[in-house]
This record gives C-alpha cells, sequence and structure tokens, in this order.
C-alpha cells in the first residue's frame, strides 16, 4: 500500500514540475512579445521607441485636433511638452473628447501614431495613473474636479 | 372666509416636507448605527464562539449563531437604508449626491447603489455576512465545535472589512449643504445587463470565503473528513455557479455596451474574477476526492485557502487603482493600502496556519496512477496553473515597475499566447479522466470507450478545415475539441446507463434514474464544450466592415447588405439621442432592421454608443453609427458575428450544470449528517 502511495506522489509530483516548469517557459516566451512599454509624446521625441515596436502612447488630447468625420479618425495627444499625431481606423470609443486622456495601442510609421486600438475608460472622473504620471511629470497636471 | 386658505395649505405641506426631510436624516443615521453596530457584533463573533470552541462552552459556541443572524439583520438594515436613500434621491449623502439623479429611471436608482465604490462595498460586506447567517441557520448537522469556528473565522473577515467600510469608504458620509440635483450614475452603468453583474459577481467572489473559513476551522481542529467535504462542496459549487452568471453577465455587458463588440479583454479587473473562477473550479473538483474517497484532504484546504484569497487579491485589483484598467473603481492608495493589510493578514495568518496544520490532516487511502483521482488531480494541476499565468500576466505591470520603473502593460496576446496551451490540454484530458473509475482503471478500457468520439470529433476538425478556405487552424481545431467536449460529455452518460448493453428502454429508464450530479457533471462539460464553440467561431470568423456612409447608401458586406435609411432626434428620460435605421438584406430580402444609437447623457456631459444587435443561433448582426451629424456623414461599423451567442449559452449551461449538481441527493438529504449516504462511486 505505502509502495503505491509513494509511487504515486512521486509520479504526480513529477508530473506537477513538468506542468509548472512548461508553464513559466510559456509564460516567459510570451511575456517577451506581448509587454508593451508606456511612451508620453515627451519620451517618444526624446527617447524613440525602436522601428515597428508595439507599445502604448498616452497624454491629454489637444483642443481642435479631433477629427471624428472621416473613416480615418485622428486626433493629437500631448503631455504639454511635445505632441504626436494619432490615426485610428474605425469608430473611436465615446470618451475619446477633448481636454481629455486617453490611450492609444499601436505603432509609429515615420512621424504618425498608427493606433490598432484606443483605450476607453468608463469614467470621466478618472485619469489612467500613466497619463497622470506623465504629465506631473511635464509641469502639466491638474487635478480634475 | 374660507375655512382653508391657500397659505395654509401651502404652510402645512411645507411643515411636512420638513418633517419628511428630518425623518429621512434620521433613517440615514440609523442605517449608518446599524452597520456600525454590526462591527461591534463581528468583534465579539469573531472570539466568543472561538473560546467556546476550544474550552467546550456550548453557551459560547451557541453565542455564534445568534450573533451571525443579528449581523446579517443589522447590515442588510443598512444596506436597505441606503437603498432607500437612491430611491427617495436624497442628496444630503454625498454618496447619493455623486451618483444619482431625480431623473433616472428607478430600476438604476435602485441598482446605481453598487454601481459605486462605497455602495458596492457595503453590498460586498452584506453577502458576506449573509453567508455567515447561512451557515448558522442550515447548519443544524454541523458539529458544533466546527459550526462554532466557521462563524467566528467568518466573523473575523467581516470586522476586516466593516473597518474598512466604516473608516475608508463610508456610504453614510453627509454632504452641508445638500446639492439640488444629483451628478447621476455613469450612464454606462445605467444597463440591466450590468444592474446584475455585481450582485451575482459578488455572491460566487465572496462565497468562496465560506470554503475559505471552513478550511481554516479544519485546520484549527486537524480534521477532515467526507462530512466536512460533503458541507464544503455545495458552497464551494454554489459559489462556483454565481460566480460563472457574474462574469458571463459582465461578458455580455460588455458585448453589446462597449460598441465593438469585444466579449472579453484580459482587463486587470476582468481577471480579477477569473482567478477566483479558476479556483472554484479547481476547487469544486478537489473536494469531490476528499468527499468520495476521503484523500487529497490538505490539497483541497489549500486550495479553499487559495480561492478567497484570490477574491481579496481582486477585490484589491478593483479597488485600489494600482493597476491601470478601463473599469477600475477608486484611484484611492489609502483604500488600497487597507486591502492589502487584509490580503496580507488574512492570506498570511491562513497559510501560516496552513503550514503549521497541515501535516495533521491524514491522507486516505491510495489510488492507481490511471484513475479518476489522478484525472482530477490534472485538472488541478492544470487550472492552478492556468490561474498563474493570469495571475503573472495581471501583476507583471506593477512588478516590473516597481522593479525597473518603466510603465508597461501585457495585452491579450500575452493571454492568448500563455494561457491558451493549458486550457487546450484540460479539454483534451477532461473526457478522460471524467470516465476513468475511481482508485484504480485502465487506460486502455476508457481509451477504447472514447474511440467513437474522438474519430467523429476528429471528422468533423477535418470537414471544418475543408470547408473554410484557407484560413486558420483555430476554427478546425476549436470545433474539434468542442465537439470532443460534448460528444463525451454525453457519451459517458450514455455509457453509465449501458447503452448496448442492454435493450434500449432499460437504458432509458437506467438513464433517468442516474444521480443529478452525474447530469450535472455532463451538462456541464457539455457547456464548456459550448463556450469552446462559441469562442472558436467568432475569433476564427467575424466579419467586419468600416465605412463612412450618407443616407441611402447601400453596401454589402460579409454576405448580408445593409442600407442606412434615416437618422432620427430622439429624446430619452434622462439623455438625447441620435438613432439611425439601418435595413438588413439577405439575398435581396429584407431581415431586419436595425436602430444603432449614439445617446448623450446631459448630466454627465458623456455620449455613449448603443450597438443594434440582430441576435440569432448562427450569427449576430452587429452594428455601430459614429461620426458628426454636421456633414450628414457617418461612420458605420458593421460586424457579422457566427455563433457569438454559444459563448453565453454554453456559460448558462455549464452554471446549469453545476445547479443540477446541487439539487442531488445527497445534498438534499442530511448535508451534514456524519456519514449518512456515502456511496461507493458507480
Amino acid at each position: 500500500m505505502t509502495g503505491l502511495k509513494k509511487r504515486r506522489r512521486i509520479r504526480l509530483t513529477g508530473l506537477g514540475f513538468c506542468v509548472i516548469a512548461v508553464a513559466f517557459g510559456i509564460i516567459y516566451v510570451a511575456l517577451g512579445d506581448a509587454v508593451q512599454f508606456f511612451y508620453s509624446p515627451s519620451q517618444v521625441a526624446e527617447n524613440p521607441p525602436e522601428a515597428g515596436r508595439l507599445f502604448r502612447l498616452g497624454g491629454l488630447i489637444r483642443e481642435g485636433t479631433l477629427n471624428k468625420s472621416t473613416r480615418d479618425a485622428s486626433f493629437v495627444v500631448t503631455d504639454g511638452g511635445h505632441s504626436v499625431k494619432v490615426v485610428y481606423t474605425g469608430v473611436l470609443p465615446d470618451l475619446i473628447v477633448e481636454g481629455q486622456g486617453a490611450i492609444a495601442t499601436g505603432r509609429m510609421q515615420g512621424e504618425i501614431f498608427v493606433a490598432r486600438e484606443v483605450l476607453a475608460k468608463h469614467d470621466e472622473k478618472y485619469m489612467p495613473k500613466e497619463i497622470a504620471d506623465a504629465l506631473k511629470e511635464q509641469g502639466f497636471y491638474r487635478p480634475t474636479q | 372666509m374660507p375655512p382653508y386658505a391657500p397659505e395654509h395649505v401651502c404652510h402645512f405641506d411645507l411643515l411636512n416636507r420638513k418633517y419628511a426631510r428630518i425623518l429621512q436624516g434620521m433613517l440615514n443615521e440609523i442605517g449608518h448605527f446599524a452597520v456600525i453596530l454590526a462591527f461591534a457584533v463581528a468583534i465579539a463573533q469573531a472570539f466568543v464562539p472561538l473560546v467556546g470552541a476550544q474550552r467546550n462552552w456550548a453557551g459560547w459556541m451557541a453565542f455564534g449563531a445568534a450573533a451571525a443572524s443579528v449581523q446579517f439583520f443589522l447590515v442588510a438594515l443598512g444596506f436597505g437604508i441606503l437603498i432607500n436613500a437612491f430611491v427617495v434621491s436624497d442628496f444630503s449623502l454625498s454618496l447619493v449626491a455623486a451618483n444619482s439623479h431625480s431623473a433616472k429611471p428607478m430600476l438604476y436608482k435602485v441598482t446605481g447603489v453598487w454601481g459605486n465604490h462605497e455602495g458596492s462595498m457595503l453590498l460586498w460586506i452584506m453577502i458576506l455576512t449573509l453567508y455567515g447567517a447561512l451557515v448558522a441557520w442550515f447548519g443544524q448537522g454541523l458539529p458544533a465545535r466546527l459550526k462554532a469556528r466557521v462563524l467566528a473565522v467568518q466573523s473575523m473577515i467581516a470586522v476586516a472589512f466593516l473597518a474598512f467600510l466604516i473608516f475608508t469608504s463610508n456610504p453614510f458620509t453627509r454632504q452641508v449643504p445638500p446639492p439640488l440635483e444629483g451628478r447621476d450614475l455613469n450612464p454606462l452603468l445605467q444597463d440591466p445587463g450590468l444592474a446584475f453583474h455585481p450582485p451575482f459577481l459578488y455572491l460566487g467572489y465572496v462565497g468562496l470565503s465560506m470554503s475559505f473559513s471552513f478550511a481554516v476551522a479544519a485546520l484549527i481542529e486537524g480534521r477532515v473528513d467526507a462530512a466536512w467535504a460533503r458541507w464544503v462542496r455545495p458552497w464551494a459549487l454554489l459559489a462556483w455557479v454565481t460566480l460563472t452568471i457574474g462574469i458571463t453577465l459582465g461578458s455580455w455587458w460588455a458585448y453589446y455596451e462597449l460598441g465593438w463588440g469585444g466579449w472579453w479583454f484580459w482587463d486587470p479587473v476582468e481577471n480579477a474574477s477569473f482567478m477566483p473562477w479558476l479556483i472554484a473550479a479547481a476547487l469544486l473538483h478537489s473536494a469531490i476526492v476528499v468527499e468520495k474517497r476521503d484523500t487529497l484532504k490538505s490539497w483541497t484546504i489549500l486550495l479553499a485557502l487559495l480561492g478567497f484569497s484570490f477574491s481579496l487579491i481582486g477585490t484589491f485589483i478593483v479597488r485600489s487603482g494600482v493597476i491601470t484598467s478601463v473599469h477600475a473603481f477608486a484611484n484611492d492608495p489609502e483604500r488600497g493600502r487597507f486591502i492589502l493589510w487584509i490580503l496580507c493578514i488574512v492570506t498570511g495568518g491562513a497559510l501560516t496556519l496552513y503550514a503549521l496544520r497541515a501535516h495533521r490532516l491524514q491522507s486516505g487511502p491510495a489510488f492507481g496512477f490511471v484513475s479518476r483521482e489522478s484525472g482530477l488531480v490534472i485538472n488541478n494541476l492544470l487550472l492552478i496553473v492556468a490561474t498563474v499565468v493570469v495571475f503573472v500576466g495581471t501583476l507583471w505591470p506593477l512588478a516590473a515597475e516597481i522593479v525597473t520603473g518603466r510603465k508597461v502593460s501585457v495585452g491579450p496576446p500575452f493571454f492568448n499566447a500563455a494561457f491558451t496551451p493549458f486550457m487546450v490540454a484540460l479539454i483534451v484530458v477532461l473526457p478522460f479522466g471524467a470516465m476513468l473509475p475511481w482508485k484504480r482503471g485502465k487506460a486502455r478500457v476508457t481509451v477504447r470507450n472514447l474511440r467513437g468520439v474522438a474519430a467523429l470529433s476528429v471528422a468533423l476538425g477535418i470537414f471544418v478545415w475543408s470547408v473554410q478556405t484557407g484560413g486558420r487552424m483555430l476554427a478546425p481545431v476549436g470545433l474539434m475539441l468542442a465537439a470532443w467536449l460534448v460528444m463525451g460529455a454525453f457519451w459517458d452518460l450514455l455509457l453509465r446507463a449501458r447503452i448496448g448493453d442492454v435493450p434500449p428502454s432499460a437504458a432509458w429508464r437506467r438513464l433517468q434514474k442516474l444521480p443529478r450530479s452525474d447530469w450535472g457533471k455532463a451538462v456541464a462539460h457539455a457547456g464548456l464544450g459550448l463556450v469552446v464553440f462559441g469562442i472558436a467561431s467568432i475569433t476564427a470568423w467575424e466579419t467586419e466592415d468600416i465605412r463612412v456612409a450618407r443616407i441611402g447608401d447601400r453596401f454589402s458586406a460579409g454576405g448580408y447588405e445593409f442600407e442606412l435609411r434615416t437618422v432620427n432626434d430622439v429624446k430619452g428620460p434622462n439623455y438625447v439621442a441620435e438613432i439611425a435605421t439601418i435595413g438588413a438584406y439577405r439575398n435581396d430580402k429584407e431581415i431586419a432592421i436595425l436602430r444603432p444609437e449614439r445617446r448623450f447623457y446631459p448630466v454627465q456631459r458623456m455620449p455613449t454608443t448603443e450597438a443594434a444587435i440582430d441576435m440569432g443561433l448562427t450569427r449576430d448582426l452587429y452594428v455601430v453609427i459614429g461620426g458628426d451629424r454636421s456633414d450628414g456623414v457617418w461612420t458605420m461599423r458593421t460586424y457579422i458575428k457566427p455563433f457569438a451567442n454559444w459563448i453565453w449559452i454554453g456559460a448558462i449551461v455549464m452554471s446549469l450544470g453545476g445547479v443540477l449538481s446541487l439539487t442531488d441527493r445527497r445534498y438534499r438529504v442530511g448535508a451534514g449528517a456524519p456519514r449518512a449516504g456515502v456511496r461507493p462511486a458507480e
């Protein structure tokens, strides 16, 4: 009886370790591809990400730059220092409003940021932490109230 | 002189209103007081029964049950009074002023109570105390000591969260002077699908506290037996069922409300509810082994501890704002720290106790490597590893920022790449494991039994592959796995009815007489198959069309034709809207009229998009309009989403399976009664 118990325990533990090892291998590989860095417009200007790399860009949408009427919507995000033009194909989330924060995922093509996803937040009062920090860095932050 | 001068009426009315306001104010204070009193009761309940159980003082132990009921009624009273404040739009409470509006529809006045941090926290606590009260009310069969200890542990959690509520997130905070009108509920939350999403989610999330308390009580006692498992398993199952329903509602809501038909985003807040779900699924499977075979005890205890710990981690993620999410509640570091402390004490304490006491739990009889027990161990292993993947992906940004200072995010590609393999492995082994006999089985027999099902599934996969021209392997593989699960589940039932061995009529009778838990198992596993089917179809075959259209334009997308006919302005109860009318055609025959809307809620100054969806079992037509009306041009986004609804149908079928299992005879007869009705497996 004990022999069987021990054998089963060894086998199952072995199996467990194998699965866990595989899991960490997969996590390691997948993370390498999927981690996206956050850049503020100033960081893009000063220290641009390598070409073709997917990253997240965030800042405030500059007044008067939001264009939703064509098939490719566009707007300019700024952190007070620098600005980057963002182009997005499709219907922008409702909460993309001039003067409010936005985060977009995509890559640079020349001087233009081509977004594949624009983040909608659920609440106009809420500013994504990354953007708040980026604005603070540029001395542009004023708490929304 | 008339007997009643108009100014008298007016005066009287004013007086009346003044009294009403004073009464309303008193009511709020009563609610506030009830919650504080509940906190006091909880403190007593956390100690008295525990001491009673240690010293074997019956009176002290009995205190636990009474206190649990009182505690629940007090919190429920507070919650009821808060609902009342929302219903009568009492803006002297700052919570009501910040989240409600007198013109809001009644349903959303009520559901708005839990559409914010403070109110939802009170709901969370009410459900926690409800579970405590349920132990008190239905736990007559439990050994007195176990019951007392469970109630004490449950109450310790309540103490922590009531303190959190009262000191950091008090829903009864007054606002002087009260504003005339409230700031309304976020319009995205004014939706029936979301109205019932949090209560179900919390029933599940917080329901895991029950297994947690039982696990801690068992560790204090140093004893776990079949009676313990027979009590814990239905509660774990109930938590899992409600969590399934809650997650499904949330996913469905995202699908139709957020306007691009996504149904799962791997957002931190979604993951926060998904991790406890995975652990609960593991727990309800391993509890079967404890109940039927009296083994895997310390593992099951560990899972019970982990399950609720993940609920707490989820609460931390949602309410601390440390991880950027599209729908985090609050951005308050103080609250985050408080929850982190609760998490550390609860989880750390429980795991320490586990380390000290787990060796006392005697492990039961041995089982062979090829056996149902092993199957369930593998199920657990894969579910836990999948949880680890989700956990790493969710917390990676936080860890990376602390270590490197860079802000990163981990997107869906990570989860798709790292989570899917384990789910595929789980699905492949599931029908085998489910069919293996307890204790010791023969792999060859089970493989032979499943040969037909496997062949049919592979044939289906090949068929799909040959029909779809080009295309990714996702659809053929996904549909093959789905068929494997669904057919495997029902083939198992048929074999149990001994189809082929006995005449069909006898098999039919046997099928009806199979225990409900067997049916529940088959239905739940088949439900998982349907979910896989829906996910594979929508991911592989979705068509998307984005274009700019003018009134009268007609275009085709994915085999259908659409015509933008008109766009009208309409006024709703608390919003204004532009509603487009779009005809959908198939083979020149009109099959549906779609009316997508763009709404604007003036109070919150927030626009929302209401997609129009023509739902069907084989496909959804999903249309969204955007753009500016000034130049008469509309952006239209049109999707054809094949078999989309099977994702949610499958999830509901899964939870139905859970409910079927809950109605099994062994839980109705003598739940908790020491050795009643331990049946052999077959």
